[in-house]
């Protein structure tokens, strides 16, 4: 009999194309391949140089999001793209999806959007899958139950190449929540609350399962906003293990298996989830029913505070390196040690990104600001993850509620979460982010981010400050 | 590829920890469909003055560091982002390896694909270097890839870990891709075994396609 395994051992072991030894590399192939315009037009030029095709353009998929302005549409339906090195390196990816046959989700499709949205929403991630991109947040996919981990260029070309990696085994790391959500507490807290606790490196070398009663109560979109952020604690990719929840949401979306063979998949998919008994290398743990919204002050993930708590002092810092990194970062930020960072002015809020730009991540907005209006020092930015997201929230009336508090309804894309096109967090500016990266600059040269979930977020805009969202909630 | 062997650098060091990939290379430089730029983009929040003159402040731009093919680093080095154009970066610039306590997971497998080696050395080690190269600008470190340890001037040798496959293309100037076009057997074995259960030129008949 074989010894238990993980969800991880069984994923892993299922993919094994050539086994690691002491001489050479372990191999594993790959079911997905996610591409953007980012990442691969270097790894395209070298399939070019080299005589090589794309191995498996059926299991490739091309999305444009990263510089794609998100501008509402004109009257004739285009969203222009005004910046031509944007535009060149977005119409290099369409030459190259045609060139090689890959299918492309291109501006303007209505299946467009940020690569890690589109992906789960058409029923491509699925359980026991390997998936990767060149983009970090590739562990989103881990919410399925798949391994999903973000590669660099040169990786995309092995990928585009041969349809697989040279990878060495990670370890395990349990991540486990138990407990209850409290009201106002959202799973982005969660994840807040997980990479406060152990660090920006707390994860590196291991592959998160995330697993307690917390977990398995999350829906899927909130199970991806977890896993998105494994990236952030270090972790090389964060999984959650399938069940009913998971078939549930994959049922029925277009890419999603049909009929016999739909049957054959759940029947795996029930296979895969952590045995009894099975052994991690490594444990961290979160208690759920403690937890209170989290909000970032610094300029790393890791620089989280429940949103009631005074920002740290160097008294707090353990040893002279964070100290040193506490004092710039509180330089960068503008802030002081020991004060609170509830009723901290704020100039804009970003609601969207591949953490948070889903259509419950909507909702929870919609909701909170539905028949109130956004302070008049904010600028509020309403980013759907996606075209469908968009046109979901539209037929729910969403876009609506966001116009009528005075907030921004804008087109599909990563947008403000890194600014990559015009949607920026001007110098000095504060803004309330539901993305996933306050780094010195990310949201425009500058910019000072705080990261929070899609309710606080809501709750700041109407207030146009730091606001915890537990004291609006009726 | 050029193998790499053997060589010595001028050290400059960046005692900072969880240097991430947003400070390595900024997001508007990776606007480009080749490598371009990039070396001048290195660090460039903490290199550029707003009007775009040299930070004199800026290690990197103190005329005793011209000339610098090792960087010394804190913690954590490359997180964040799996931007490849953070080891391209530091390579276009000039840098041949970083030596760090500790090394992000995709950074680090980044850097040994194109041959900018990441370097790990316990605490008490990146001190003394930090130290060394902060009293003398001039300071050479040499590093062995072969016999994986660096050599600092007084002889004194510190050995590192380096994944075997990587060091050896590294050192043959091969590129990992042949090894796996090598594998097209077993690939095609694995294929058979193992159908795949999407098609994303497929889509269900009742979906909306592209």
């Amino acid at each position: 009999m074989t010894a238990p395994q993980t969800l991880f051992d069984k994923v892993w072991n299922a993919h094994i194309v050539r086994p690691q030894t002491a001489e050479t590399p372990g191999v594993i192939y790959i079911d997905l391949h996610l591409i953007h315009e980012v990442t691969s037009p270097q790894a395209f030029t070298q399939l070019r140089e080299k005589g090589l095709k794309v191995r498996r353009p059926d299991l490739t998929l091309a999305t444009m999001d990263h510089s794609t302005p998100t501008t509402p549409r004109n009257e004739l339906g285009i969203i222009p793209v005004l910046d031509p090195v944007a535009a060149n390196q977005l119409n290099q990816l369409e030459k190259n999806c045609a060139e090689f046959g890959i299918p492309l989700f291109k501006l303007g499709s209505e299946n467009q959007g940020i690569v890690h949205i589109i992906g789960p929403e058409q029923g491509l991630t699925q359980p026991g899958m390997t998936i990767v991109c060149g983009d970090s947040h590739t562990s989103t996919h881990g919410a399925f139950g798949a391994l999903a981990f973000g590669i660099g260029t040169s990786e995309v070309a092995h990928v585009l190449a041969t349809q697989c990696l040279i990878q060495n085994r990670p370890k395990t790391c349990a991540v486990r929540v138990d407990g209850t959500l409290r009201p106002g507490v959202t799973a982005k807290d969660i994840i807040l609350g997980i990479i406060a606790k152990y660090g920006t490196g707390g994860g590196t070398g291991y592959v998160f399962e995330y697993m307690g009663s917390a977990i398995r109560a999350l829906s899927m979109e909130e199970r991806m906003t977890i896993c998105n952020m494994s990236i952030e604690g270090g972790a090389r990719a964060g999984m959650i293990a399938p069940d009913d929840t998971t078939i549930n949401y994959i049922a029925g979306r277009p890419f999603a298996p049909q009929g016999e063979a739909w049957e054959r998949a759940v029947a795996y998919w029930r296979t895969l989830p952590t045995d009894e008994g099975a052994v991690f290398d490594h444990e961290m743990t979160l208690n759920a029913d403690e937890l209170v919204p989290m909000i970032t002050y610094g300029t790393n993930p890791g620089m989280g505070i429940p949103i009631d708590k005074p920002v740290p002092t160097f008294d707090d810092m353990p040893d002279a390196g964070s100290r040193q990194e506490l004092d710039k970062a509180l330089k960068y930020m503008e802030l002081e040690p020991g004060k609170p960072l509830l009723g901290h002015k704020i100039d804009m809020v970003f609601i969207g990104s591949c953490t948070n730009g889903r259509i419950s991540d909507l909702r929870q907005a919609a909701n909170f600001l539905k028949g109130r209006k956004i302070a008049d020092n904010v600028r509020v930015m309403v980013v759907p993850g996606s075209q469908r997201v968009r046109a979901q929230a539209e037929k729910e009336g969403l876009d609506k509620i966001f116009k009528e508090a005075g907030a921004e309804w804008r087109e599909a894309g990563c947008s403000a979460c890194l600014a990559m096109n015009d949607d920026k967090v001007p110098p000095g500016k504060y803004a309330v982010s539901t993305s996933n990266r306050n780094f010195v600059g990310r949201q425009g040269p500058g910019a000072r981010t705080f990261l929070a979930s899609p309710l606080t977020a809501a709750a700041s805009a109407v207030t146009g400050k730091v606001t915890d969202p537990r004291t609006m909630l009726s | 590829m050029e193998p790499v062997k053997t060589f010595a650098g001028k050290a400059v060091a960046l005692p900072i920890d969880n240097i991430d990939t947003d400070q390595v290379i900024p997001a508007k430089y990776l606007k480009v469909t080749d490598k371009s730029g990039l070396g001048e983009g290195l660090f460039s929040v903490w290199r550029y003055n707003e009007d775009g003159s040299p930070n004199p402040d800026f290690v990197l731009n103190r005329p005793e560091c011209a000339g610098a093919t090792i960087l010394v680093a804190g913690r954590n080095f490359g997180s964040g982002s799996s931007r490849e154009h953070a080891p391209w970066a530091l390579q276009d610039y000039g840098f041949k390896a970083v030596i760090a306590p500790s090394f992000a997971d995709i950074f680090r497998g980044n850097a040994l694909k194109i041959g900018l080696l990441p370097i790990a050395v316990d605490e008490e080690v990146y001190h003394q270097l930090v130290s060394m190269c902060e009293e003398d600008p001039s300071t050479t470190i040499t590093i062995d890839l072969p016999n994986q340890k660096i050599v600092l001037e007084g002889n004194q040798e510190i050995g590192f870990n380096i994944d075997p496959f990587a060091k050896h293309c590294l050192m043959e100037g091969v590129d990992q891709l042949g090894f796996l076009l090598k594998e097209k057997d077993n690939v095609l074995s694995f294929e058979a075994k193992n159908p795949s259960r999407i098609n994303t030129l497929a889509p269900a008949a009742n979906a909306c396609i592209y």
